[in-house]
């Protein structure tokens, strides 16, 4: 399996044996089931279908129960797919746990980050904001000009001006694994992820 | 969360307050060969909870004033003992860095 589902528990520090603190990210990771197996014949494109954490089928809808039943698994929260390794054999039941990871894997992180709001230029993207004396002109957090005059005569697609900042899918890559805890599901990662406390994530090798 | 955090907190550090005096054993590793270093100070101030907590000690040596900040719980600290109790109105003593002499002297606590 190239990844799991999982939650993100918080942030700590670990101690190297040389006593360096090194920031790292504890996310609970699986036990993860194959709730479908996706075919070239039967789909189109290949795919292993996990679920993660149990809910009560009453939170379910009768689709989706059909969809557990099926695979023989408890109604899960969160299905995401994930690209399979060629050569290996996915069977629906299957469960996969934070084992597949080992200390010093590089992984890739995805989930939803924290939703900031309606933001400004200065906030969403990093900009200086005007002038804040000698009798300011433009606004004090303003973005400034947005473009030309009468060439091109439109703003370019793309501009960056304020708008929704967070609440979006993030990905972070390339963060290493510094424990795995198998026996609590539990892998600490270097370095921040996205989102917040007890938010969901995917984790990928 | 908690399993992971307490398995790293080190539990034999005496409890110590700002104005102790505290002779702390720090391991010191140097071309692959490691030796212990003592560093004798009073406690300035203590930092943080849990895991990441700190504590500052402030020597004089040599005639200059010398501070030094520890992680808490790192594997670094052989040993922590306290060497005197000090009695100080304050939990930060960053008045100590003004002072010289007999006026850094802290009457000990009975």
């Amino acid at each position: 399996m190239r990844g799991l589902l999982g939650r993100k528990i918080g942030m700590t520090q670990v101690f190297t044996e040389y006593g360096e603190a090194i920031p790292v990210t504890v996310l609970e990771v699986g036990p993860c089931v194959v709730t479908q197996v996706k075919t070239i014949d039967s789909d189109g494109y290949k795919a292993v279908q996990l679920g993660f954490e149990d809910k009560k089928e009453k939170h379910s809808n009768k689709p989706m129960n059909g969809h557990f039943a099926k695979a023989g698994t408890s109604a899960k929260k969160l299905v995401a797919e994930f690209e399979p390794i060629t050569g290996v054999e996915y069977k629906p039941g299957q469960t996969f746990k934070a084992d597949l990871f080992r200390e010093g894997d590089l992984v890739t992180v995805s989930g939803v980050s924290k939703g900031k709001g309606f933001a400004g230029v200065m906030k969403r993207h990093g900009f200086g904001g005007g002038p804040k004396t000698h009798g300011q002109r433009e606004h004090p957090r303003g973005a400034g000009s947005i473009g030309q005059a009468s060439y091109p005569s439109r703003v370019f697609k793309g501009m960056k001006m304020a708008g929704q900042m967070g609440n979006k899918k993030s990905t972070t890559q390339n963060l290493e694994v510094i424990q795995v805890d198998a026996d609590n599901n539990q892998i600490s990662v270097k370095g921040a992820v996205p989102g917040g406390k007890n938010g969901f994530i995917a984790i990928s090798k | 969360m908690s399993d992971a955090k307490e398995k790293q907190i080190n539990k034999n550090i005496p409890s110590f307050n700002a104005g102790d005096t505290l002779a702390v054993d720090v391991r010191v590793v140097e071309g692959g060969k490691e030796r212990t270093q003592k560093f004798e100070g009073v406690v300035i101030g203590k930092k943080g909870a849990g895991v990441s907590a700190t504590f500052t000690l402030r020597k004089i040596s040599g005639g200059v004033g010398v501070e030094r900040i520890f992680p808490l719980h790192s594997p670094m600290l052989k040993t922590v003992k306290v060497v005197r109790r000090g009695k100080v109105r304050r939990a930060k003593l960053n008045y100590l860095r003004k002072l010289t002499g007999k006026a850094t002297r802290i009457t000990e606590k009975r």
